[in-house]
């Protein structure tokens, strides 16, 4: 962090040849694979470094190489030693090695000591030198030990990564940087921030970094006017990580301040509390989504043609494992629609499952309609055959299906943290939901299916061909499970066990919704969902279930036909 | 071998494996493998029988067991608790076998143990476990808790300058029984109650929204806070996702988790989980020459590079081979002999040491912290500095603490009480 105290200095002599060998760093760490944006980011702001700098050591690499080198001796507590020391040069030439090591891609040479930037190529490693990042040959797996760090000392990397690259030419880097000290809360950034914000542009950014400034104040040993300050900025920030750092420094803190401080952590506590009823409800929702998704093809095949389908949950996990494939088929053939897989596995999961719904009705179904027991132990046999199928076609263990981009992370609504895969899911659910009901009452095949389902006898003397309908309608509900498959393999494991997990909960949210009647299953998964995460915190997680169940035998009670029953003669027959 | 027609028509009823093993073929020690190869436990159990499978078929390149041939007989409980009563009868009874393998979860291992202990048979238990138990003719290969959940917190403690705690865990004896001794363990060193937030979910849940925002809120009262996590199996795919969604970062809230080994972690994009830590006394990144032949053998055997090794198959590989050392001192496969043998025989483990069955009928084993990687593999950033003896009896319980166990003669008890002097003091 010595560096930090030396920004706004001369533009170095050697800026343009330094130019020169960062492009060439990131053409060769571009070649890493998807991890390269990010990585070319990072060396953009290295550069940035090189510009701002101070050149305290003219960039010859062989100066640096011992204490590189050093590195790979010692254990954390030595490595960290070093960190510090090649911090301290302020040459912006061990940046590379430093990010590296973050990464875990540093690596040493047993045979001399020699430390590389290592990716994997093949059987071994490619290796580049860290410090000129030319290639330096390959080396076999046992040849080359990689530098071990642990969170101590990424913490450390972050920290002083991030005092250094405040000045960045790009401002969402400045934001991460302003971040890391906020984090690190190291009162020797002060400085370095004070200098950051005369020169700093951006509103935004800005906030952060007197956010940062605070933090770091609120450490040091600056007088309790500079304090007071400090602390009307984290109590304006009102978030709970503001609340965390006011908390822990509450007890180093005397008089004035620390009652300020006290004041602050309480308001803070009132504005999230607020913030924390909705949170729950976003929480509800997103859960009754799911429900929703899992339970929606039920609500067909059960809801509407009455069948006991104990194969529902095996259709969703077929779904999930057609996405599987497709991810699969795409890493090794096109890896560069990885982020549509999902689009493409969505109506092969339909036709997938579908097909095996279709099939099942024409092969075991359609034999025992009217015999409700007959055909949950059908049914239920038939996804125990199809769980052992996939088990063995796919083994036993958990497959990995990957988020794309689009549906990792999370962002902030006020203090509320909504994570990407979790809205998407609720778009996608009312999707769903919206297209079914569209297929339903504006379809032809929507009307048969009615007319068959109210009134089979006078249906076929329509000359409707009441089997194909059955089959069909039977379809349509499987390949909306399998479309639901696609979906819940986001957020959850892609086993052979993935639909056991989701029966239950289907059964009860068509049973609760009332059975025939597709708002029904809207409404009471949107409801179950809610209830259950106001319960969660209260009840906990087992609990909170348990009651839910009985919630819904006592409704059930009260209201055999669920929330919203079907009325009229059909209901009778 | 003993065993008579009669029995043999009778438990040939419920059997689904060939039941012909039970004539007397006395050119094959049999091994039994009681691991359940469908339903929900599958995901784990597989691997182990395909493990032991391996290991059976390396010793009998090397020549097989006091000369004969050794003969795998695998049965499928298929996840359901009595029916592992059932098939280790079975596998007795019917088929003769002289020592088994088998079993993942506790309540399973429970079920056996009536089953064992009246027909005087072999069981190795290669899973680590809540301890509070030692019996006469089960051998616990896997870690005890002062094996594993103890060293992992006196880490985050000492390292990482852990303040506060988070014990997360699937409601079952497992978590709660391991989660009472952290929780005493805790409180033994001076952490205040209100710094420990206990939180059980059920079986295969898969929203963790609420859980993970609790622990982040539970995080933010200005103290280094630590989750440790005894979440089972398939949960902890969406329990991670989840962490990764909300940007709890390893080196902000980090996660130490007691049942994610590799196996789990490979259905899962383990880069946004870097740094967040496991306990075990295994890990495939090991760098012992043991290891790498172990692995190769492994990748050969199942025909597959990217499989995985991991702690119970270590488990399973240390148990092999001291009964197989244990049958070779007592020059017979007789469940008495062996029981007497066994103890005191020193295998190699694949971490580069040693590991010794003590009287106690736990093992002796290292105990690794390790940081999960981008590549689904574990880095070992601590170790123990020598080897950890298991002990079946948690010093931290009331009721165990004052329990030993030792099963040589003259005491040859699972529970003594050291306060009464009496054998079969309260605990198990």
């Amino acid at each position: 962090m010595g560096g930090t105290k030396k920004f706004k200095r001369l533009i170095p002599r050697d800026a343009a040849e330094r130019l020169l060998g960062m492009r060439r760093l990131t053409f060769i760490r571009n070649a890493g694979g998807p991890m390269s944006f990010s990585r070319s980011l990072l060396l953009f702001l290295f550069l940035a470094m090189g510009l701002t700098a101070p050149a305290l050591a003219q960039s010859d690499p062989e100066a640096l190489r011992p204490l590189i080198n050093e590195l790979a001796k010692g254990k954390y507590d030595d490595t960290q030693k070093q960190i510090g020391a090649l911090v301290a040069t302020g040459d912006p030439a061990v940046a590379p090695a430093l990010e590296a090591l973050g990464d875990g891609d540093l690596y040493f040479r047993k045979s001399d000591g020699m430390v590389f930037i290592a990716s994997k190529a093949g059987k071994g490693y490619a290796l580049t030198d860290p410090l000129t990042l030319e290639s330096a040959g390959e080396a076999g797996r046992r040849d080359v030990k990689k530098i071990k760090v642990n969170n101590k000392l990424r913490r450390v990397l972050r920290s002083a990564l991030g005092s250094l690259t405040l000045m960045a030419p790009d401002p969402a880097v400045r934001k991460q940087a302003a971040e890391a000290v906020f984090k690190s809360r190291d009162p020797d950034s002060i400085e370095a921030l004070d200098a950051a914000l005369a020169a700093e542009t951006d509103d935004s950014v800005r906030t952060v970094m007197e956010q940062a400034r605070a933090a770091a104040v609120l450490n040091s040993d600056l007088g309790d006017e500079d304090k007071l300050a400090a602390v009307e900025v984290l109590a304006s920030m009102g978030t709970r990580q503001a609340m965390s750092l006011l908390l822990s420094v509450q007890s180093s803190l005397e008089g004035p301040v620390r009652d300020a401080t006290a004041a602050a952590v309480t308001k803070i506590e009132k504005s999230i509390a607020a913030w924390d009823a909705a949170q729950n409800i976003w929480y509800g929702l997103s859960l009754g989504s799911v429900l929703l998704l899992a339970a929606i093809g039920l609500a067909i095949t059960f809801g509407v043609m009455g069948v006991i389908n104990m194969a529902h949950g095996e259709m969703v996990m077929i779904g999930a494992y057609v996405t599987f494939v497709v991810q699969e088929m795409i890493r090794t053939s096109m890896p560069g629609l990885f982020d549509y897989s999902l689009f493409i596995a969505l109506p092969l999961a339909f036709l997938v499952s579908g097909a095996i719904g279709v099939a099942i009705e024409r092969g075991v179904i359609r034999w025992l309609y009217g015999r409700p027991l007959e055909t949950l132990l059908a049914t239920w046999g038939i996804s125990l055959i199809l769980q052992q199928a996939v088990r063995s076609l796919f083994g036993p263990t958990n497959r990995e299906v990957g988020n794309p981009d689009w549906m990792s992370g999370a962002f902030e609504v006020g203090q509320m943290t909504i994570t990407y895969n979790r809205m998407w899911i609720i778009v996608f659910a009312m999707l769903v939901f919206a297209g079914l009901m569209l297929v339903l009452k504006k379809t032809p095949f929507g009307l048969y299916t009615r007319a068959v389902t109210q009134n089979r006898r006078m249906a076929a003397s329509m000359g409707i061909r009441t089997p194909w309908v059955d089959a069909l309608t039977f379809g349509l509900g499987s390949g909306i499970a399998g479309i639901a498959g696609v979906a819940l393999s986001q957020i959850d494991n892609v086993s052979p066990n993935l639909g056991q997990g989701y029966i239950i909960d289907s059964f009860m949210v068509v049973v609760f919704g009332g059975v025939g009647n597709l708002w029904g299953t809207l409404v009471g998964a949107m409801t179950l969902g809610v209830v259950n995460k106001f319960l969660e915190p209260y009840a906990g997680a087992v609990l909170g279930k348990i009651l839910v169940l009985v919630f819904i035998i006592l409704f059930i009670q009260k209201r055999p036909r669920g929330l919203f029953a079907l009325k009229g003669r059909a209901v009778e027959a | 071998m003993k065993k008579t027609f009669t029995k043999l028509a009778l438990a040939g009823l419920m059997t689904t494996t060939i039941a012909g093993g039970a004539f007397a073929q006395e050119d094959t020690i049999k091994v039994g493998i009681l691991h359940s190869l469908s339903g929900t436990m599958a995901i784990s159990e597989t691997t182990l029988k395909d493990a032991m499978l391996m290991l059976i078929e390396e010793q009998n390149k090397k020549g097989g067991l006091l000369g004969k041939k050794l003969e795998a007989v695998v049965v499928d409980p298929a996840s359901d608790w009595p029916l592992f009563a059932e098939k280790a009868r079975e596998l007795i009874e019917v088929n003769g076998v002289d020592a088994v393998f088998g079993c993942w979860t506790s309540v399973s291992r429970k079920s056996v143990l009536p089953v064992f202990e009246e027909l005087n048979s072999l069981l190795f238990y290669p899973v680590q476990y809540e301890g509070e138990e030692s019996q006469r003719n089960v051998f616990y290969t896997g870690a005890a808790p002062n094996q594993q959940a103890i060293p992992a917190v006196d880490y985050l403690m000492n390292e990482e300058g852990v303040e506060r705690w988070v014990l997360a865990g699937t409601d079952y004896v497992y978590p709660r029984t391991t989660n009472k001794i952290l929780e005493a363990y805790l409180k033994s060193k001076g952490v205040a109650e209100e710094d420990i937030m206990i939180n059980y979910t059920p079986f295969g849940h898969s929203d963790w929204q609420t859980i993970v925002s609790d622990i982040k809120t539970f995080g933010s009262a200005g103290k280094k806070t630590a989750v440790v996590s005894t979440i089972n199996g398939d949960a902890n795919v969406p329990f991670y996702k989840e962490l990764g969604n909300a940007g709890i970062k390893a080196e902000d809230i980090p996660v130490v988790a007691f049942s994610v080994g590799e196996e789990e972690l490979a259905g899962l994009d383990t880069a946004p989980l870097v740094g967040h830590l496991a306990a075990w006394n295994y890990f495939q990144s090991a760098d012992t020459d043991a290891n790498a032949e172990f692995i190769d053998a492994w990748h050969a055997y199942i025909g597959d590079d990217n499989r995985v090794t991991n702690d119970p198959m270590e488990a399973h590989y240390i148990g092999f081979n001291m009964w197989v050392e244990a049958v070779e001192k007592a020059g017979t496969t007789d469940p008495d002999a062996v029981i007497d043998a066994i103890v005191g025989v020193s295998v190699p483990n694949l971490t580069g040491g040693y590991s010794a069955m003590m009287p106690n009928h736990h093992i002796t084993k290292p105990v690794l912290i390790g940081e999960i990687q981008d590549d689904g593999q574990f880095e070992t950033v601590w170790e123990t500095s020598g080897l950890v003896v298991g002990d079946a009896w948690s010093d931290y319980l009331e009721g165990s603490m004052d329990l030993i166990s030792d099963w040589r003669a003259p005491l040859s008890c699972g529970n003594f009480n050291t306060k009464t002097g009496k054998c079969g003091g309260s605990g198990s």
